[in-house]
C-alpha cells in the first residue's frame, strides 16, 4: 500500500530528493573547476583584517563528499526511498522483522511444544525450563511484581502462597492469560464514624495492636450490615472462601498479608476510597507456550511454603 | 555621515556576552543535577526539582539561554564588523536582548511547574512559542538590515551562517510550534501522530543544524582567522560546504525514527542525507583549522586558539559519528542508550560551548576597553578543565551506551533476553558517576571564567568604537 495519499506527494519527495543530491554533486563538479591561486587571497578584507585564500578544496575531501553521493544514489535504487518506488530488492523493515521473528520461533519451536505437553506441575519442577520462565518473568512481569517476585503495594507477592484467585495451576494460568480486575469499591457514604468502627473489626481480624473493643464490637454488625461480608466472606476469610466468588479477588482479612498496607490509615484509605487493581491479559501477546512457562515458574515460587 | 562619526553598538553585544556565562552556568548547573540524579535517585524528591522537569530546563537552558545568547552577542558584533556599519533596527535591537531574556525566564518557571508541549527541545507553552517568534523575527529584521545597511560590497562567510541559522530557525520554529491552546498553559500539537513525530524531528535535528552548526560556523569564521591572524583557508571550500549543509540538513530528521511507525522511504532518506552531510560539515572544520597552518605555534599559548581548535575537532569527530549513527544496522544499537547521550555532549559541550567560549574570551576585553583578559592562566586552566570533564563525559557514555545496547539485545539460545532492563541500569551507575563528574569539571570551568569575566569588566571602559570607513580597508 501506499504511503501517499496521492501521486502528487509521491512525484514531490522524489524530485525534491533527486534535485537536492544532484545540486550537490553540480555544485561540487562546478566550484572544483574554478580558477585556484593557492595561497594568494581573494582580494577582499572585511573588518581590517578578516581576508580568504583561494585554495582548492582539499581531493580527498571532495573524493569523500563524491562517494557519499554515489552511494546514496546506489542505495536509492536498491532501497526504498524515492516516495513508493519500494527498490529493486524489495527490502521493507517490516519484512526483515517478520523474518527475524519466523526464524527464532523456528529455532526455539521444538523447545515450547515439549513444555507445553508437559503438565504445570511436572514442568515447575523442571530446572531448565523453570530457567527460562526466569527470564520471561525479568522481561514481562517484573515491572509490577519486581525482579525477585515479592511485589510491591497494589502488585501481590507470588512468593508467599498467599493467593486472591488461587493458587492451583490451572487458576495462575487463568490469572495469567486473561487478566484480573480487582475492584475494591468506595465506602465514602457510611461516614468516618462507621469506617473507624470497620478499621478496628477489619484489624483486629489478623491480630493487629492497638484497636477498641467497642470499635471492633460495632465493626462486627457493620461489616455484615454494609454486606463486605459478601465479597470478603462472614469471617472475612476473604473471596476465595465464598462460594462462586473465586473471581472476585477480595482479600482474606485475617492473615497477615496487606495488598495496600495494614496501618489504619492505609486501611481507613482502602474503606473510604476503594481500590483498583488490573492484571492484564497476555493471551494474546505471549501466546500459548509462553503462558505455560511463566504460570509454572509462578508455581514455582510459592513451592514448598 | 553628515560629519558626526558612526559608532559600533557594543552595548547590546556587552549584554549579550554577560548573559552567556550566566546563563551558561545556570544551564550546565541544572544539567549535573539531573546527572547526580541518576546516580543517587533519592536525593531530590520534590515534583519540581524530578528529573523529567529538570531534564527539559537543561536541554532549553543550555541551548537557547547558553547557546542563543552566544550567538546573539556573536552575531551582532560580527555583523557590524564585517559589514562596517552600525547595528540597523533602532528599538528592536533592545527588544531581541529584553525579549530573548525574558523567554528565559518564562522556561525556569514554567517548566518546573511541569508545564510542556511534550515536544523535545521546542516543550515551551504557547504564549512563550509567539514571544519566541517575535523576537526572532526581529532578530531576522535587525540582522539582514544590517547587511543591507553595509559599506562593503561583499558579504563575509560568517554572516552566510548566521542569516541561514535565523531564516531557518525561523520556520522550524513555527512550523513545529504550531497548536490549538485549551488554556493558557496548554494546548494541542496541530499534527498527529507519525506525522507529529516527523515534523517534530525535522524541527529538533535542523535545530541541530541550524542552531548548533550553521550558527557556531558562523561564529568560528569570524573568531579564528581574527584570532589566529590568518586568512580564511579556502572560500572555494566554505562556498561549496555552506551551500551542501543547505541542500542537505532538511532532510536527515527521519534518523531520529529508524524501525518506528515512519515509512521505510523516509527513513531511507533520512539515512541518506545524514551521510551525505559527513562532507560538508567537515568541510567547515576543514576551513578553521587549516586557517591555522602556517601559524601552528600560536597554539602553543593562546588559550584561546586552543579553545577555538579543539572546539572543531570535537566538532569534527561528532559529525563524522553522527553520520555513522544515521546507518540504520549501526543506529539498531545505538538507539535509545547513553551513546546518544554521549554524542550529543560531544557536540555541546566539545564544539558548542568550546567555540562561544573561545570567542567570548575573544570579545570580553574588547569590550571593556582592555587588552587581554584579566588573567590568561586562568583562560588556560579552564581550556584544560573544560577538556578533561568532555573527555569524560563523552567516553562514559560510549561505554555505557554500547553496553546497554549490547545488551538489551542479547538473547539466549531460548529465544529469551539474556538480561532484564534493570540489569543494564545496574551496571550503567559507574559511568554515570563519571559522566557527573565530567560535568561538574566542565561547570567549574565556567564559575572560573564567570569570576575571569568580572575581573576584566571591573574598572573596564565602556569607550564607543568609531566605525572605520570603509573605502580605506577595501583592497
Amino acid at each position: 500500500m501506499s504511503d501517499f495519499v496521492n501521486d502528487f506527494w509521491n512525484m514531490y519527495v522524489i524530485v525534491i530528493v533527486v534535485a537536492s543530491i544532484l545540486a550537490c554533486a553540480i555544485l561540487l563538479m562546478v566550484q572544483g573547476k574554478a580558477t585556484f591561486t593557492p595561497g594568494k587571497t581573494m582580494g577582499h578584507v572585511w573588518d581590517e583584517t578578516l581576508e580568504e585564500y583561494n585554495n582548492p578544496m582539499p581531493k580527498w575531501w571532495s573524493w569523500m563528499f563524491i562517494i557519499t553521493v554515489v552511494f546514496s544514489a546506489g542505495y536509492l535504487v536498491l532501497f526504498p526511498g524515492l516516495g513508493s518506488f519500494p527498490g529493486l530488492l524489495g527490502w521493507t523493515s517490516a519484512k526483515q522483522h517478520q523474518a527475524e521473528v519466523e526464524a527464532m520461533d523456528k529455532a526455539v519451536k521444538p523447545t515450547f511444544d515439549a513444555y507445553l505437553a508437559t503438565d504445570l506441575k511436572t514442568l515447575a519442577g523442571n530446572p531448565q525450563a523453570m530457567e527460562t520462565g526466569k527470564r520471561l518473568f525479568q522481561t514481562y512481569c517484573m515491572q509490577c511484581h519486581g525482579a525477585d517476585a515479592r511485589g510491591a503495594k497494589g502488585f501481590p507477592n507470588l512468593t508467599d502462597n498467599d493467593w486472591l484467585y488461587g493458587g492451583a495451576p490451572e487458576q495462575i494460568k487463568e490469572t495469567i492469560a486473561n487478566g484480573r480486575m480487582g475492584v475494591m469499591p468506595s465506602h465514602e457514604r457510611l461516614g468516618a464514624e462507621t469506617i473507624q468502627d470497620l478499621v478496628n473489626y477489619v484489624r483486629s481480624l489478623s491480630g493487629l495492636p492497638n484497636t477498641d473493643a467497642g470499635r471492633v464490637a460495632r465493626g462486627k454488625v457493620a461489616f455484615t450490615e454494609n454486606a463486605c461480608s459478601t465479597c470478603h466472606g462472614e469471617n472475612g476469610t476473604g473471596s476465595l472462601s465464598v462460594e462462586n466468588m473465586e473471581g472476585v479477588g477480595a482479600p482474606n482479612l485475617t492473615d497477615t498479608v496487606w495488598l495496600y498496607g495494614g496501618s489504619e490509615a492505609a486501611v481507613t484509605e482502602t474503606i473510604t476510597q476503594g481500590r483498583q487493581a488490573k492484571m492484564p491479559a497476555w493471551q494474546e501477546f505471549l501466546g500459548d507456550a509462553k503462558i505455560h512457562l511463566l504460570s509454572a515458574y509462578v508455581l514455582s515460587l510459592s513451592q514448598g511454603k | 555621515m553628515s560629519g558626526t562619526q558612526t559608532t559600533y553598538n557594543d552595548k547590546v553585544v556587552r549584554q549579550f556576552t554577560v548573559m552567556t556565562v550566566i546563563w551558561g552556568i545556570v544551564g550546565m548547573l541544572v544539567g549535573v543535577i539531573i546527572a547526580a540524579q541518576l546516580v543517587w535517585p533519592e536525593a531530590t524528591n520534590i515534583a519540581f526539582l524530578h528529573f523529567g522537569r529538570l531534564r527539559p530546563l537543561h536541554t532549553n537552558a543550555v541551548i537557547f539561554a547558553f547557546g542563543g545568547c552566544a550567538l546573539f552577542a556573536t552575531s551582532y558584533w560580527c555583523v557590524q564588523r564585517t559589514c562596517q556599519t552600525r547595528l540597523w533596527g533602532g528599538p528592536l535591537i533592545p527588544f531581541t536582548f529584553w525579549g530573548w531574556q525574558l523567554i528565559i525566564l518564562l522556561a525556569a518557571v514554567s517548566l518546573p511547574l511541569g508545564f510542556t508541549t511534550g515536544k523535545e527541545y521546542a516543550e515551551l507553552e504557547w504564549p512563550v512559542d509567539i514571544l519566541i517568534a517575535l523576537v526572532w523575527v526581529s532578530y531576522g529584521i535587525v540582522f539582514f538590515g544590517t547587511i543591507v545597511k553595509r559599506t562593503v560590497s561583499h558579504v563575509y562567510v560568517a554572516n552566510w551562517f548566521f542569516g541561514a541559522m535565523i531564516v531557518a530557525v525561523a520556520l522550524l520554529h513555527v512550523v513545529n510550534s504550531a497548536e490549538m491552546p485549551y488554556s493558557l498553559t496548554g494546548s494541542f500539537s496541530a499534527y498527529a501522530g507519525v506525522q507529529d513525530a516527523m515534523i517534530q524531528w525535522w524541527y529538533g535535528h535542523n535545530a541541530v543544524g541550524f542552531f548548533l552548526t550553521a550558527g557556531f560556523l558562523g561564529m568560528m569564521y569570524y573568531f579564528v582567522p581574527k584570532q589566529a591572524g590568518r586568512p580564511v583557508y579556502s572560500y572555494r571550500l566554505s562556498v561549496v560546504h555552506f551551500w551542501a549543509l543547505i541542500f542537505t540538513y532538511m532532510w536527515a530528521g527521519p534518523h531520529h525514527l529508524h524501525y518506528t511507525a515512519l515509512p521505510d522511504w523516509a527513513q531511507s532518506i533520512g539515512m541518506l542525507f545524514s551521510l551525505i552531510l559527513l562532507a560538508p560539515s567537515w568541510g567547515g572544520m576543514i576551513n578553521g583549522i587549516m586557517t591555522l597552518s602556517g601559524a601552528w605555534h600560536k597554539l602553543r599559548d593562546d588559550p584561546i586558539l586552543k579553545f577555538l581548535i579543539t572546539s572543531l575537532s570535537f566538532y569534527g569527530m561528532s559529525t563524522f559519528e553522527g553520520p555513522m549513527m544515521s546507518i540504520k544496522t549501526v543506529n539498531a544499537l545505538s538507539h535509545y542508550t547513553d551513546w546518544t547521550v554521549g554524542h550529543v555532549h560531544s557536540g555541546a559541550l566539545g564544539w558548542v560551548a568550546m567555540v562561544s567560549i573561545g570567542s567570548l574570551y575573544y570579545l570580553i576585553p574588547r569590550l571593556y576597553g582592555k587588552k587581554e583578559m584579566f588573567s590568561t592562566s586562568l583562560v588556560t586552566t579552564h581550556f584544560w578543565i573544560a577538556t578533561i570533564g568532555t573527555v569524560l563525559y563523552i567516553a562514559s557514555m560510549w561505554i555505557a551506551g554500547v553496553m546497554q545496547g549490547l545488551m538489551w539485545r542479547a538473547a539466549n539460545a531460548d529465544g529469551t533476553l539474556a538480561y532484564s532492563f534493570v540489569e543494564s541500569v545496574k551496571v550503567s551507575y559507574p559511568y554515570w558517576f563519571v559522566r557527573w563528574l565530567g560535568g561538574t569539571l566542565f561547570l567549574v570551568g565556567m564559575l572560573i571564567m564567570a569570576y575571569n569575566m568580572f575581573k576584566t569588566m571591573a574598572g573596564g571602559k565602556t569607550a564607543p568604537v568609531v566605525v572605520p570607513a570603509a573605502a580605506a580597508n577595501h583592497a
